[in-house]
C-alpha cells in the first residue's frame, strides 16, 4: 500500500469523557480501523489522553483495539491544543502509522489540523467513508453545502489523519474478555509551553443524548412560532429516546440555543431517523440532515421542499400532529413494555 | 491592537453549483462568489477590536483575480488595507499549502491577533486556522462563540460537546470565529467609495519568498472527483385525517423503516 512494505497500523485518537466512559465516536472509529488494518495486515492502536483514564483500556480492548497507548498526565486533564499536540506529534512521527482516524468533535477539529501541520501529514475532515481503492486510502466527503461529494485521495506515503463525521459508521462489536495490549506513554510537556488555560468548562443542560450522536432526532422550525411550542418536541422526543435540534431560525430568535441548530451553519447530523416539524427543508438546512436514513417530514404547505426529500410526508399542522403522533408513539411502546 | 483577517472568496450558499466535466471542480461562469460567510464575522470582530482599542485591520486573501471582490468587501466594511497573494501556483495547493503562503504573507506584519473563518463553505475544510497558527508558531482558539482582549491574552468562549469552554489564550494567537459571535454590518456607501480608493497590495509567491510551485514539498492530498449526491426519492405523502395519517407513519416507521 505504502512506499514502505511493512504492514502498518491504523491509530484512533480515543474520545472520552473525563477517563470515566469511552464516546460513541471512538467505537465508530474502532470499527473502521479494525477493517483498515485486517486489510493492512497491521494493528487497531487506540491513543488515550487524559489524566485518569487507565480504566478505559479494558473497553477499548473489548471493542478491538490490539494496542492502547494511554498519555496519562495532570497537565492533560482538560484538552489543550498545545499539550496535546506535543503529546500526539512525536508519537505519530516515531510510529508512522497508516492512519490517525479522528473524531469531528471541538477538540477532534482544533487538533487534527495542527498535528497535520506539525508533522506534515495529509489530512481529509468531514469524513463520511474512509476506504482502500487500487491500494491507496480514499475518503469520501460532503463538500458545497452537500450539493456536491468530494472523493479525496491520501498520498501514497507520508502521514494521513481522517477527522470522521459522528454517526456515520457502524460501531465496533463489543467482544467481552477480548484484550489489548497497554502502553504507557511517557508525558514531559512543560505546563508553562502550554499557551491556552481552561479557565471554566459550563455544562449546557441538555435532557437527552448529543445531537451528533441521536439515532433519532426531531428538529422544529419557524413554523413552531415560538419558544414555549419547542416543549412539544421535548414530549415526541421524550417519546422517541431522540434528541431536538431546530433549523436556524429558530437560534435566531433565541428561542433555542446555537447548539441546536443543524445545517451548513450549525450541525451535521446522520441519524436513523429525523423528523422535521415546520421546516421547509432549505439547502442550506439540507446540508445538515440529508445524511439521515429515513426522513419524516411534517408541515401543512405541499409545496416545501423538504418533501421532496422526505421519505414519509404528513401535510398538516403540526401542533394537530405532534401531539398524536407523540400520543401514538407512547401508545406503542407502552404496547411494547407489557 | 493589530488584527489581520483572513478572507476567502467562495460560491454564494443560495447558488446551484454545476460540477465541471472534469469532476475536479465548479463551473465558475455565471456563478455569484461572495465573501466567505464566516470570514464576514471575523471582519466584523477585528473592526470592533478597532473601534474600541484602536490598531489596525488588515485582510488577507489567497485567491485568484475575482477574490479581490472579498477584499473590497472586507475594506467596505472598514478594514484598513488589504492583500491579495495571486499566483497560478496557488492553484495546485492543498489547505496546508494555503495556510503556509497566508503565514508566509502574515509573518512580517505586526500581528497580535489573526482571525479566521471557523471553516470556508465551498469545502468545508476547518483546517487553515490551526495550520495557520502552527505556521506562524502561535497558540489557538477555534469555533469562538465571544472574545475578549486583555492585556497580553484574550478569554475565548468555544461550543463544545455539551457545555462552553472558556479558554483563555495568550497573544498573539489564530482565532477562528463561529456565526454567533457577532451580527457582521453592512458597508456603508461612504465605506463603498473607500474601498474603490484603497490600493490592494497584490503579491506572488515568490515575492513572499516562496517556491513557484508554491511551499510545502508533496502533494498531501488528492482531489479525485466530485459527484452530485445521490439524489433522494422523495417519498410518499401519507393521505387522510390527521389520526389515522399519524398511525399508518408509525406502523411504516416499524414495519418498513425499521427504526421504531
Ligand atoms: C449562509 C447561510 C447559512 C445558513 N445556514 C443554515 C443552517 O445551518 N441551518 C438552517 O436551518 N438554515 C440555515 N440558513 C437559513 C436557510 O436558508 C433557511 O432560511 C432556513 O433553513 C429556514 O428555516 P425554517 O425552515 O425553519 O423556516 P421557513 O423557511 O420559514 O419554514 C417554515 C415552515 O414551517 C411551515 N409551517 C408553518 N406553520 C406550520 C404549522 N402550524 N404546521 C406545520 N407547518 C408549518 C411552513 O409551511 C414553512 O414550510 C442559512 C442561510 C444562509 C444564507
Ligand atoms: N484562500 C484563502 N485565503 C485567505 N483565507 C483563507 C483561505 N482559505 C481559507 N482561509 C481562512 O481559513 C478559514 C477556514 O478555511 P478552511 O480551512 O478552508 O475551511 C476561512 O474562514 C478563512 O478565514
Amino acid at each position: 500500500m505504502t512506499a514502505d512494505s511493512a504492514p502498518r497500523d491504523v491509530w484512533v485518537l480515543v474520545d472520552h469523557v473525563d477517563g470515566q466512559a469511552v464516546r460513541k465516536i471512538t467505537y465508530e472509529l474502532l470499527g473502521k480501523a479494525r477493517a483498515l488494518a485486517d486489510a493492512a495486515g497491521g494493528r487497531v492502536v487506540a491513543v488515550a489522553l487524559g489524566a485518569g483514564i487507565g480504566g478505559l483500556a479494558a473497553d477499548l480492548g473489548v471493542h478491538g483495539a490490539d494496542r492502547v497507548m494511554l498519555a496519562d498526565a495532570p497537565v492533560l486533564e482538560r484538552y489543550t491544543t498545545d499539550a496535546y499536540a506535543a503529546v500526539l506529534a512525536p508519537l505519530l512521527e516515531e510510529a508512522r502509522p497508516l492512519l490517525l482516524l479522528i473524531g469531528s468533535s471541538a477538540w477532534g477539529r482544533d487538533l487534527a489540523p495542527r498535528i497535520a501541520a506539525r508533522t506534515g501529514a495529509g489530512i481529509v475532515t468531514d469524513c463520511s467513508a474512509v476506504e482502500v481503492e487500487d491500494g491507496r486510502l480514499v475518503a469520501t466527503r460532503p463538500v458545497m453545502t452537500r450539493k456536491a461529494i468530494a472523493r479525496v485521495a491520501f498520498a501514497r506515503d507520508g502521514q494521513r489523519i481522517a477527522v470522521v463525521l459522528p454517526n456515520v459508521m457502524p460501531p465496533a462489536p463489543a467482544v467481552p474478555g477480548r484484550t489489548a495490549e497497554t502502553l504507557a506513554v511517557p508525558v514531559s510537556v512543560d505546563p508553562a509551553a502550554v499557551r491556552t488555560r481552561v479557565v471554566e468548562i459550563r455544562p449546557l443542560t441538555r435532557a437527552t443524548v448529543p445531537l451528533t450522536e441521536a439515532d433519532i432526532i426531531v428538529a422544529g422550525g419557524r413554523g413552531l412560532k415560538g419558544p414555549e411550542h419547542f416543549a412539544l418536541l421535548e414530549g415526541l422526543a421524550a417519546a422517541l429516546g431522540a434528541a431536538v435540534g431546530s433549523s436556524r431560525p429558530p437560534v435566531d430568535s433565541g428561542w433555542v440555543p446555537h447548539d441546536y441548530e443543524i445545517g451548513q451553519t450549525g450541525k451535521t447530523v446522520n441519524p436513523q431517523l429525523y423528523i422535521a416539524c415546520g421546516i421547509s427543508g432549505a439547502p442550506q438546512h439540507q446540508a445538515g440532515m440529508s445524511g439521515a436514513r429515513w426522513i419524516v417530514a411534517i408541515n401543512r404547505d405541499p409545496q416545501a421542499p423538504i418533501f421532496q426529500i422526505a421519505s414519509y410526508g404528513l401535510v398538516g399542522d403540526l401542533f394537530q400532529i405532534v401531539p398524536l403522533l407523540t400520543e401514538e408513539v407512547r401508545r406503542l411502546k407502552a404496547a411494547r413494555q407489557e | 491592537m493589530h488584527v489581520v483577517v483572513c478572507v476567502k472568496h467562495v460560491p454564494d450558499t443560495e447558488a446551484p453549483i454545476r460540477i465541471r466535466g472534469d469532476g475536479h471542480g465548479v463551473e465558475e461562469s455565471g456563478l455569484n462568489f461572495v465573501m466567505n460567510y464566516y470570514d464576514e464575522h471575523a471582519v466584523e470582530e477585528g473592526l470592533r477590536i478597532k473601534e474600541r482599542g484602536g490598531g489596525t485591520v488588515t485582510v488577507v486573501t489567497a485567491g485568484p483575480p475575482r477574490a479581490v471582490e472579498a477584499l473590497r468587501a472586507a475594506l467596505a466594511m472598514g478594514a484598513d488595507q488589504a492583500i491579495h497573494i495571486q499566483d497560478s501556483g496557488l492553484e495546485a495547493l492543498d489547505h496546508l499549502g494555503i495556510a503556509r503562503v497566508l503565514a508566509a504573507a502574515i509573518a512580517p506584519l505586526p500581528h497580535d491577533l489573526v482571525l479566521c473563518g471557523k471553516l470556508a463553505t465551498d469545502d468545508n475544510a476547518s483546517i487553515v486556522g490551526p495550520a495557520l497558527a502552527e505556521y506562524l508558531g502561535r497558540p489557538q482558539a477555534t469555533a469562538v462563540t465571544a472574545l475578549e482582549l486583555g492585556d497580553g491574552r484574550a478569554t475565548a468562549h468555544r461550543e463544545v460537546e455539551g457545555a462552553v469552554e472558556v479558554l483563555e489564550v495568550t497573544l498573539p494567537a489564530v482565532v477562528t470565529v463561529e456565526r454567533n459571535i457577532n451580527e457582521p454590518r453592512y458597508p456603508s456607501l461612504p465605506g463603498i467609495m473607500k474601498a474603490k480608493r484603497t490600493p490592494v497590495a497584490t503579491k506572488t509567491l515568490a515575492d513572499l519568498g516562496l517556491a513557484p510551485g508554491g511551499p510545502g514539498g508533496p502533494h498531501h492530498i488528492e482531489l479525485l472527483g466530485l459527484t452530485p449526491p445521490p439524489r433522494r426519492q422523495a417519498g410518499r405523502v401519507i393521505p387522510g385525517e390527521p389520526e389515522a395519517a399519524v398511525r399508518e407513519l408509525v406502523r411504516l416507521l416499524r414495519e418498513e423503516a425499521k427504526v421504531l
